[in-house]
């Protein structure tokens, strides 16, 4: 495979799908010196937003350390080269959210809805694309969940509402290479050209790196990943490592590696609450092909009515749970000790 | 028979049809207009098929003849942006307007919180929230009669296939008027919404979880037994609505989880988001009916 010479955007994504881990608690002192940081390594776009996206403060998702606005203004003035962008989920956020993150001064506005809900993100994509210079996006989560004929069709509901790039988003970390190639490349031989195409990976089969290159390989433009993995699951695409594959591979993003290995070992890995890594959980998330974001609310419902956190996720996954439906999880905590404790009381009977 | 008051469907849709199934047998309303802007609409036929009138030229086919066809009540299940005009319509007609709409230009009406309060005002025009609205403020509002709510937040989750075009173009809107509705109707100092759209198959049940952050501790006996009259309250008219767990105490915050199956009269039984909807909607028209048979409540032309 011989990328040579491909140029590439690479887009971070410690900021916002690292609120996962970090439960939403990052502070604005430590976004802003992380922003200047990736400013400083050449990093052209970072996102950052509560880990659900503008408009995810709740009880469901967790209420942030700071707010949206908050953090979309200190980062914005913390960099000069480097470009933010804020995620929205329709349903969760609003036009209007994405109002207020266009006067706070990002560039790039990522309109996310489940795979097979494109139409959902009208509203949200009209407005963006009509905005002057804002880099309008369509971000189609849990893409594995389609096969790559119907997500195309998903894929073109978003360039028609005026997306100038659209995202195959594995939320799951559950595909292999040869998923993404056969969703990338049919996405680019029938999107229009100057259409672009990103990928963002989870890490949890360790596939992260591979999947895009894959995704690279087969027509991407566009790569999520973030410093150390810092992101939901076992993390995202290890930004630092797919650097270095890049570089090896001739493949051009513009990045400073050796700054994006000290980001990563001194600033984000010192940041972290627990390794974020291919745990049992997470690796159970990628296993069965269920939102990352699940992986603390598993824990913390399992702990709390004696489960087992793989047992409740592996349950999400034949459920055909989507991503937001964090609330699920202490309902079906519920049923599973019910059940537990209803057997329980009959064999003891 | 017993008297009637006549209505009209606007919206021959989804909604609409299911709502004129329910009408039908309603023995306070009388369904005799179907109002589409579509000649090939299959709910237009349908209900010319009933026995209604039609036509596809939206309120302006039907205002002219609404006085002579004796029509007091309106329902809207278009959409949010072509609400208002609708309603003025009706309304210069001497109607009034029950929208099931997130427009929310009038009053917010979740029948077993405050239906009483939105007939006794005599408002010409009430909304009926949203789906989501109408399954989740009541328990924001069992729990805020007992003690204060600072928060509320809810999230609804339905099924791809009962989520339609208006819904899933009127996003912002559900949740803004749902959020809207949970302060203004469910007593909540503050509220939030959120909605999902799940496309598993077969479809699950509308669901939805109700969060409340309480104002100190809360008096657990006293919300639960709130709850229970409430959610008896709402099963008089959707009887699938169930309490699936809870409600969970966890500081101060409480938590329900509920499922709302529908009664499956056009729309099939998991579509219970927009059964609690056509089935308030109806409610709604029937208490405005009794009031209107009872002479104590005579619309006039706006």
């Amino acid at each position: 495979m011989d990328l040579k010479g491909k140029k590439i955007t690479v887009h971070d994504m410690c900021l916002r799908d690292g609120m996962h881990p970090k439960r939403h608690q990052i502070s604005v002192d430590d976004m802003v010196v992380i922003a200047r940081a990736m400013n400083d390594a050449g990093v052209p776009l970072i996102e950052v937003t509560h880990g659900d996206g503008l408009g995810g403060a709740s009880v469901n998702y967790g209420f942030p350390a700071a707010s949206d606005e908050a953090y979309l203004k200190a980062v914005c003035d913390a960099v000069d080269t480097t470009k933010v962008s804020a995620l929205l989920l329709p349903g969760i956020g609003t036009v209007d959210d994405l109002k207020m993150a266009v006067d706070c001064g990002i560039s790039t506005i990522r309109v996310a809805t489940h795979c097979s809900e494109a139409d959902v993100a009208e509203q949200h994509l009209t407005v963006a694309a009509k905005m002057k210079h804002l880099d309008t996006v369509g971000f189609l989560m849990m893409a594995h969940m389609l096969d790559p004929d119907q997500l195309l069709v998903q894929l073109q509901k978003m360039e028609d509402y005026g997306a100038n790039c659209v995202y195959i988003t594995d939320s799951a970390g559950y595909m292999l290479p040869e998923d993404v190639t056969e969703r990338v490349a049919l996405a680019r031989a029938e999107l229009r050209p100057e259409t672009e195409i990103g990928f963002h990976g989870h890490h949890n089969l360790a596939m992260g790196v591979a999947n895009s290159i894959a995704a690279v390989a087969a027509g991407a433009n566009r790569v999520d990943g973030s410093m150390a993995g810092l992101g939901a699951g076992a993390g995202n695409t290890p930004l630092e490592v797919f650097l270095a594959v890049c570089e090896r591979m001739g493949i051009q993003t513009g990045v400073d590696l050796f700054k994006a290995m000290d980001i990563a070992e001194d600033l984000i890995v010192p940041l972290m609450d627990q390794q974020v890594r291919v745990g049992r959980d997470a690796l159970s998330l990628g296993y069965a092909g269920v939102y990352s974001s699940f992986l603390l609310f598993a824990k913390r419902s399992a702990a709390k009515y004696k489960l087992s956190s793989r047992d409740i996720l592996l349950e999400l996954g034949r459920r055909g749970t989507v991503g937001g439906q964090e609330d699920m999880i202490e309902d079906l905590a519920l049923d599973m000790a019910k059940a537990r404790d209803a057997c329980v009381g009959a064999c003891r009977a | 028979m017993s008297e009637t008051i006549k209505a009209a469907i606007i919206g021959p849709g989804n909604i609409g049809t299911d709502l004129l199934m329910k009408a039908q047998r309603s023995a306070l309303i009388e369904p005799v207009w179907m109002v589409g802007v579509d000649p090939d609409s299959p709910g237009l036929a349908r209900a010319n098929s009933m026995g209604l009138k039609t036509t596809a030229d939206g309120v302006e086919g039907m205002a002219p003849h609404m006085r002579e066809d004796d029509v007091k009540i309106c329902f809207d299940a278009t959409s949010a942006y072509v609400h208002a005009d609708n309603s003025r319509r009706v309304q210069e007609q001497g109607a009034v307007m029950i929208d099931l709409t997130p427009a929310a230009i009038g009053p917010f009406c979740v029948p077993p919180v405050n239906l009483a309060d939105a007939v006794a005002e005599r408002a010409m025009n009430v909304n009926m929230v949203t789906c989501g609205g109408q399954a989740t403020i009541p328990l924001v509002a069992a729990v805020s009669r007992v003690q204060e709510v600072s928060y509320a937040e809810i999230i609804a989750t339905v099924s791809s296939k009962s989520a339609g075009p208006g819904t899933r173009k009127n996003i912002d809107e559900f949740t803004r008027t749902t959020a809207r509705g949970i302060e203004d109707c469910g007593g909540a100092k503050s509220g939030k919404a959120i909605i999902i759209i799940n496309p598993a198959e077969p479809p699950l049940i509308m669901r939805d979880t109700v969060h409340c952050l309480t104002l100190g501790d809360p008096d657990e006996e006293q919300i639960r037994q709130s709850v229970n009259a409430m959610i008896a309250e709402v099963q008089k008219y959707v009887p699938g609505y169930t309490l699936k767990n809870g409600p969970v105490f966890d500081g101060n915050r409480v938590s329900m989880y509920l499922e709302v199956e529908g009664l499956g009269d056009f729309l099939p039984r998991y579509a219970g988001n927009l059964d609690i909807m056509t089935a308030a909607g109806l409610r709604t028209a029937e208490m405005y009916a009794e009031e209107m048979l009872a002479g104590t409540f005579v619309p006039a032309a706006a």
